[in-house]
């Protein structure tokens, strides 16, 4: 019986190995899921959407800016670290750490 | 018109023109999103990052060089769009023109939509090589004169000037798209026009810009329920009740504005069966629809997805009837195409003329080119190294196998990051306008 069962289990691991050998999109499945064990099961679905649909999000509060900076007219506001690209949480940002949104008045490269 | 090289009765590509900088640094600015020829292939648009619009014009065939055609030079350029940020929702809106869709001529001037997220614009370009010379009480630099000094009555002339080009907005769509507008299709009544974002597809009325329908609503009442968004949405190019869109879902739905006010039910679901077995974690994404496009006969239509450009015939829902495979290879590098994010690229696709062959692009600057008639395809590569004037295309090769051979390129050696996302092709001729990230490739076919 043990023998059976042994038998059965020898099949399983020959189907996936099967499954990796035909399809090369399954192998690279389990490479993903190699690298990051905690990636949800439904990856088409809400969250990766809700992302997309959010692009664009900036945080930024006119009060919170406006508040700190009354209350510390003579400090220096506290800066963000170089190299942060979502101004969010604590820190209160300042016109210099936001991203630039200058206008391009420069002509296309194409034109040239 | 026959298709891409390879035979003895194919068509060789040749390098016409390049456009923008050799620059390999890039600025942001200057990536192109968008490029269009208008219904003539006289003039061919593009669109960039940094909002701006540049138009090319042909130059008339000169018979001094019958044997290629005319050259795109630079006709017109202006700042579509702006960057904006809504203080309401805390959302930066890019500048970036998504789509630029030329309307058909009327009249002298010449009118095309851009649009970036939230805003779409109708731009009227218009040339100016008159001017008005000899007013009474103006110099002609425009400073006024004295009326004492005014002793004469003289009719002002129209007199020849150099030819100036001006584009002015002369109507901006807004508010209408709480989600990012990923397409913008004109109506063959040349009245309408859609607009579609990721969740909702406006109708519009060209003169109209205080309101718009809306004819299609995905949103779910519950976004936790959210499966799928609009992709592409395209008007059927002689049929003005019949537009599809496409899904992340890799399916497509062809509604008809007869039966109802909101097109929820589609008349039509075009959808291919998938086999159980094969399903990954990537199935779904690498399904999602990047672009649709009618023939232009409007007898069949055409999807761009990751791996592959599948042709529908629009009688015939349960399948595509043609597929192509544009760069299977890349099936086994799913995982890190995922970790780099390339795995969402938005490729775009076109036809030519006469629907014989469609294009799309790669990775590593190639694009490909099928022939549905004679069953062949090509890759070629846009670089500035195959660009000596009028120099043959070489068609290019990915080996797969383990042996490479002399010209081909193995798959690890391509760069990811030289995509061409947009490609256009003129509408009567072989024309061909390739966008690399921030230039402009013309190619022409080869005439003897």
């Amino acid at each position: 019986m043990s023998e059976e069962a042994e038998g059965t289990r020898t099949l399983e691991e020959q189907q996936e190995m099967d499954d990796k050998v035909i399809s090369p999109e399954k192998a690279e499945e389990a490479k993903l899921k190699a690298r990051y064990p905690n990636l949800g099961a439904k990856p088409g679905g809400s969250d990766l959407l809700r992302k997309r649909l959010q692009k664009g999000q900036k945080y930024f509060d006119s009060g919170d800016y406006n508040m700190a900076k009354a209350k510390m007219k003579n400090k220096q506001l506290p800066s963000a670290p170089p190299e942060k690209t979502e101004i969010t949480g604590g820190h209160i940002p300042t016109p210099q750490d936001l991203p630039q949104r200058k206008t391009s008045i420069v002509t296309s490269k194409l034109a040239g | 018109m026959a298709g891409p090289g390879g035979g003895s009765n194919d068509v060789q590509w040749c390098f016409s023109q390049v456009k923008g900088s050799i620059d390999d640094d890039v600025a942001e600015a200057d990536i192109i999103s968008t490029v269009e020829f208008n219904h003539s292939g006289e003039l061919l648009a593009t669109g960039d990052k940094g909002g701006r619009v540049v138009i090319f014009q042909q130059e008339p065939e000169s018979k001094n060089q019958p044997q290629c055609r005319g050259e795109y030079n630079v006709y017109s350029t202006f700042q579509s769009h702006e960057p904006e940020f809504d203080y309401l929702k805390s959302l930066e809106i890019e500048e970036k023109i998504n789509k630029i869709r030329w309307l058909p001529q009327k009249n002298a001037a010449q009118f095309l939509l851009s649009t970036n997220d939230k805003t779409i614009k109708l731009w009227k370009i218009s040339e100016r090589d008159k001017r008005p010379e000899g007013y009474n009480l103006k110099e002609e630099d425009g400073r006024y004169r004295d009326p004492n000094s005014v002793t004469a009555l003289r009719v002002p002339v129209f007199r020849p000037m150099d030819l100036m080009v001006e584009a002015s907005p002369r109507r901006v769509f807004a508010n209408a798209h709480t989600y990012h507008i990923n397409s913008i299709s004109v109506n063959s009544d040349y009245e309408t026009y859609l607009s579609a974002d990721d969740l909702r597809i406006n109708l519009w009325h060209l003169e109209i810009t205080d309101r718009s329908f809306n004819i299609v609503d995905i949103k779910p009442a519950n976004m936790e329920e959210l499966t799928e968004v609009i992709t592409a949405a395209e008007f059927h190019p002689n049929q003005c009740n019949t537009f599809v869109y496409s899904s992340s879902k890799g399916t497509i739905r062809m509604c008809d504005m007869r039966a109802s006010a909101l097109c929820d039910k589609h008349a039509k679901l075009f959808e291919e069966p998938e086999d159980p077995n094969n399903r990954s974690f990537f199935s779904e994404i690498i399904s999602s629809i990047s672009d649709v496009k009618f023939s232009h006969s409007g007898r069949y239509m055409m999807t761009r997805d990751y791996l592959s450009v599948k042709i529908w015939d629009l009688n015939m829902e349960t399948r595509p009837v043609e597929t192509y495979q544009v760069h299977e290879y890349l099936r086994s590098k799913l995982c890190s195409l995922y970790e780099n994010d390339c795995i969402f690229d938005k490729f775009e696709c076109c036809w030519n003329g006469n629907d014989s062959v469609v294009m799309t692009g790669s990775y590593n600057n190639f694009f490909r080119m099928f022939d549905r008639g004679y069953r062949q395809d090509v890759t070629l590569e846009a670089s500035r190294e195959n660009s000596k004037p009028r120099s043959v295309l070489k068609p290019r090769k990915v080996s797969t196998g383990g042996k490479r051979k002399k010209d081909e390129i193995s798959v690890d050696s391509l760069d990811f990051n030289k995509k061409i996302l947009h490609t256009a092709w003129h509408p009567l001729d072989n024309i061909i306008a390739v966008a690399t990230t921030n230039n402009l490739y013309i190619f022409q076919e080869k005439l003897n």
